[in-house]
């Protein structure tokens, strides 16, 4: 060869490497749309780092979107006009709205499969994953991502004060009546509880066995009835009256509201959501302890199993397929125990796969941090029923809505509780068949 | 119209209204027609399947006793905001014209929330009666009164229309003020020669003359009150307790955002249009109008 | 003054003075509580007295934010501003060429023209809310500048208070101009503008206190962070109660979001005042 055709090829040679390196070095920009808020978006991005320095090919672009409310409606509106994210964060009541958007959503197991990354449905635990999966199938729909369950959460000085034994949370309603009454008698506003529909209705049904709607709670169908007026429920928001009669148990707003009432030491008792653990410990300036859900000895089989709140990780369609193998890929690291054990451990969420909770157990986070296994307890308390693995009921925002409504009535002493729990079935009905309608 | 004279350009014109049709077209037009479809169809929220079901979303709101009465709900709240934003602001306006000393003080002073947003008046106001930390809260609570609005929904009713009064009373302030400046002394010093007070001679003399304004003032504060309250409202109470303060407005907002019902949102929003063309034909009928008589 | 009641006249001032309290009273206890630390805010009942904390409360809700949407306030200030200035000149450039095509033109479909305008009275954004959100997301205009200010740029009423004070400027006035040879164009730049000096100033001011406080359509428009506005973002601050609200900071972020409109007001309160109520008439 003469110098200069060497020349040449050694040139185009060197381009082609270069050229050829940096394709490669494009990597694939991922976007992960969530509505994870201050501290607990940092967390996120530091997920996203850890998984983006650990390898090359894929970029997770993690983009806080606000509510969850807000992030549906973005990544909606984003799909509608061609450009939505591979991941969209959907609260547990969006679930029966995705699964109905058959052409938006991939099913999590299907991304798996066609990227060729291995899932273990099994790793998952059974009440969190059964909430996301398909009823017939029992194969995962959405990556199940940050999940809590109602846990009761008591001021122990307040306890000292009132006369009760601090070092034992109310176990029962009834408990949880006298030791209300007590805190009143000290000068103490006794119980409150945020979300109303989640815990007094949904888990309250769960928890002492019994279907909060037809066709398992709508899994096996949307053509489900609401089921939460029968005499237990009832019996429930009617002992709870009584208490808001007595000045024992205070209502002050649909979402969060009663947790600052705790820990600014107004409120004894307050059950709310396990992921306020975080909150609590920050801005409580007393001893705190946690406790299960209470229950009704009276009814038969209870306590049962409770059902998870929060929100799941959901890959919408349209992207091509190299995304789809970094979704899996990254969907795979999120769920790895270490990365799975450390989001659990920070921010107060479920541990989403039993070799999670293990790993957690070994390390000795629980030995340090009493109450942070109340959670994972009542999930893991009895293998669920086949209506206690969750809620997949269409236009549930709204039929909370309505449920708040009406309980709201109930606690300012306007109506009964079988009138207001049989108006808000009625209304919810309403919608669960618009919903059905519309995904016809 | 009077004749004038024009200029006899060709493409000018086109070019100068250029833009603005363009904009209108592209944002007001368009999406409008859109909001007439859509009031037509049922749709899966991600819109992938979408059936043609004429009058049924209509149908369906105005048999919701809740959608009838969130009607009830805007009207009480725009007769509550209107008339004490103008009463309030006419005492006002009354009492700075009387007073010579300091008028342009207080004038300035009164004017300014003009400047202030609604969602920010909201959030002041809410701040003031926090059921736990408010100030005005915890003076209510020395009288034996327990404010939560979170609970109770006159409560709730009654800070959005503090909130919003607040801040439209500048507004009116300014026109009802000017309006009484207008009025031409000497027919003031006549009724006064003949012996009417102050008080005989604002309702016999003053208020008539401020009729125009007053009709003017009262179509701009039913509009204010039927769609700018809507920040107020998100940020005090977020339509609650229990409805209590769900303005149609806010209701279209509830549902088609949080309810991803675009169906009914949109049915609820052409009714939303025909209400406000009503009012924009008689505000315009009677502001020509009063443009003839001044 | 007519006649000498001084009892009258208390019982006036009397009712100015209660007006302006409960006008001034709300942002004098939010300059309180932005003047406060965090435990200080939370004391019930709130001092009357403010305290010391302003500057480091600014310099971290400038940077930091607060609450669930923890972006730097500075940058929202920011984007109201440039929503502001954006929606206030491009109102007033876009009406005005409109009003001036419409009173001193003959051409086509000029009635059209005005019929078309006059309509977007009737479709304030509320009454379409969610077409107008897909219209600019398919244009991928969400999360920027342009689909913040372009939907809120045509404005019916500017274009009609242009229209009626054209309509009042003498005929005379254009005949000298054709006398002098001037075009349709400069024309405008020479005669009509100077001369709509005040009409602007007014238009300036409310233009832009409205592009300033939107609400509603910044909501629907900009789900990112980065391109929130100052008024949502305040909103957003409040918690739900899971957070606890940092109302010492929420109150120094009022206080900032409340002054660039309220300086607009008061530096330009005469030509303000005389041209919104002159153009009522």
């Amino acid at each position: 060869m003469s110098s200069r055709k060497l020349l040449v090829s050694a040139i185009s040679l060197a381009a082609a490497l270069t050229f050829g390196a940096s394709q490669a070095q494009a990597a694939t920009e991922i976007q992960f749309w969530h509505a994870m808020e201050s501290a607990l978006g940092e967390r996120v991005n530091d997920i996203a780092n850890d998984f983006n320095k650990s390898q090359s090919d894929y970029k997770i672009v993690p983009v806080f979107k606000g509510s969850y409310d807000q992030t549906l409606a973005a990544g909606i509106a984003a799909y509608r006009s061609g450009n939505a994210p591979a991941i969209l964060q959907v609260y547990e009541v969006g679930t029966a709205t995705m699964i109905q958007a058959k052409k938006a959503v991939i099913p999590v197991s299907d991304v798996f499969k066609q990227a060729g990354v291995p899932l273990d449905e099994k790793a998952f635990v059974p009440t969190i994953a059964s909430y996301y999966s398909d009823a017939k199938t029992g194969q995962l729909i959405s990556m199940p991502f940050n999940s809590s369950t109602p846990v009761l959460y008591y001021n122990k000085d307040a306890f000292k004060k009132a006369g009760i034994d601090p070092t034992h949370a109310p176990k029962t309603w009834g408990e949880l009546e006298a030791d209300s009454k007590k805190l009143k008698a000290a000068g103490m506003c006794g119980y409150s509880s945020g979300w109303q529909s989640w815990i007094q209705l949904e888990n309250y049904s769960a928890w002492h066995g019994a279907p909060f709607a037809s066709k398992n709670n709508g899994f096996d169908g949307t053509d489900a009835v609401l089921e939460f007026n029968k005499p237990l429920q009832i019996a429930h928001i009617q002992f709870l009256q009584n208490m808001a009669k007595d000045g024992t148990f205070t209502y002050v707003g649909r979402k969060d509201e009663a947790v600052s009432k705790f820990y600014s030491g107004d409120c004894g008792i307050v059950t709310n959501s396990s992921g306020s653990l975080a909150n609590i410990k920050k801005y409580a300036k007393f001893s705190f302890g946690t406790g299960m859900m209470p229950y009704d000895e009276s009814v038969k089989g209870a306590p049962q199993n409770a059902i998870i709140g929060g929100a799941s990780l959901w890959v919408l369609s349209g992207k091509d397929a190299a995304t789809y193998k970094g979704v899996a890929k990254f969907l795979a690291y999120l769920t790895s125990p270490a990365v799975a054990a450390k989001w659990h451990q920070d921010t107060g969420y479920l541990p989403v796969t039993t070799a999670a909770y293990e790993l957690t157990q070994k390390q000795g986070f629980y030995d340090k941090n009493p109450g942070a296994d109340t959670a994972i307890k009542q999930m893991l308390n009895k293998p669920p029923l086949p209506f206690t693995k969750g809620l997949r009921l269409g236009n549930m925002p709204q039929i909370r809505t309505i449920v708040d409504e009406e309980l709201e009535q109930v606690w300012a002493q306007k109506k009964t509780p079988k009138d207001a729990l049989d108006s808000a079935v009625s209304r919810g009905d309403d919608l669960l068949r618009r919903f059905e309608k519309a995904g016809s | 119209m009077e004749k004038r004279s024009r200029f006899n350009t060709s493409l000018l014109p086109y070019l100068l209204v250029a833009p603005q049709l363009a904009i209108t077209a592209i944002f007001f037009l368009w999406p409008a027609g859109e909001a007439l479809w859509q009031a037509t169809q049922t749709q899966d929220a991600f819109g992938t399947s979408s059936e043609f079901v004429g009058l049924a979303n209509f149908k369906q709101i105005f048999t919701d006793p809740l959608y009838l009465s969130s009607f009830n709900t805007t009207i009480i709240f725009c007769t509550l905001v209107t008339v004490s934003g103008l009463v309030i602001s006419l005492l006002l306006a009354a009492c700075a014209d009387r007073v010579t000393r300091g008028a342009k003080t207080y004038q300035t002073l009164l004017i300014w929330p003009y400047a202030v947003a609604p969602a920010i008046a909201a959030v002041l106001w809410s701040f003031l009666f926090n059921p736990s930390i408010g100030l005005v809260t915890y003076a209510l609570a020395k009288y034996g009164i327990v404010w939560n609005h979170a609970l109770n929904g006159s409560q709730a009713m009654f800070l959005v229309v503090l909130a919003s009064v607040w801040k439209q009373v500048s507004y009116n302030f300014l026109f009802f003020y000017a309006g009484l400046q207008a009025i031409p002394r000497s027919l003031i010093e006549a009724a006064a020669i003949d012996g009417a007070g102050p008080v005989r001679r604002f309702f016999g003399i003053a208020l008539p003359l401020l009729s125009p304004t007053s009709f003017f003032l009262l179509t701009v504060n039913v509009v204010y009150a039927f769609f700018d309250t809507f920040p107020v409202i998100d940020a005090a109470t977020g339509g609650g307790p229990a409805q209590s303060t769900k303005t149609l407005i806010y209701k279209i907002f509830a549902e088609g955002f949080q309810g991803l019902d675009i169906g009914s949102s949109g049915a609820q929003s052409v009714v939303l249009m025909v209400i406000v063309v009503a009012l924009t034909v008689v505000q315009f009928r009677f502001i020509e109008r009063r443009v003839q008589y001044s | 003054m007519i006649e000498n009641r001084r009892g009258f006249d208390l019982f006036c001032h009397a009712v100015l003075i209660v007006g302006v309290v409960l006008v001034v009273f709300p942002v004098y206890i939010a300059f309180c509580a932005a003047t406060m630390s965090e435990a200080e805010v939370f004391n019930v009942p709130l001092s009357l007295v403010p305290s010391t904390h302003l500057f480091e409360n600014v310099a971290h809700i400038w940077t930091h934010g607060s609450g669930s949407a923890a972006s730097p306030f500075g940058r929202m200030l920011m984007n109201s501003l440039v929503m502001a200035l954006v929606i206030s000149i491009g109102k007033i450039v876009i009406s005005m060429l409109s009003a001036y095509a419409i009173v001193f033109f003959r051409f086509p479909f000029k009635n059209l023209a005005f019929w078309l305008i006059f309509i977007t009275l009737m479709l304030p954004v509320e009454v379409r809310i969610f077409p107008t959100v897909q219209v600019v997301s398919s244009m991928h205009m969400s999360n920027t500048y342009a689909g913040l200010t372009l939907p809120l740029i045509a404005s019916a009423t500017a274009t009609f208070l242009f229209r009626q004070f054209f309509m009042t400027l003498p005929d005379e006035l254009m005949e000298a101009a054709r006398i002098d040879g001037a075009g349709a164009l400069r024309f405008l730049w020479d005669v009509v503008l100077p001369l709509s000096k005040t009409n602007i100033a007014a238009l300036f001011v409310i233009t832009f206190i409205y592009g300033w406080n939107q609400y509603l359509w910044p909501i629907l428009i900009s789900s990112d962070q980065s391109m929130q506005t100052a008024v949502v973002g305040i909103k957003s601050m409040i918690g739900s109660g899971d957070t606890a609200t940092e109302w010492h900071l929420v109150m120094t972020a009022t206080l900032l979001a409340m002054l660039p409109p309220l300086a607009v007001v008061l530096s330009m309160q005469r030509w303000f005042v005389r041209g919104l109520v002159d153009s009522e008439k």
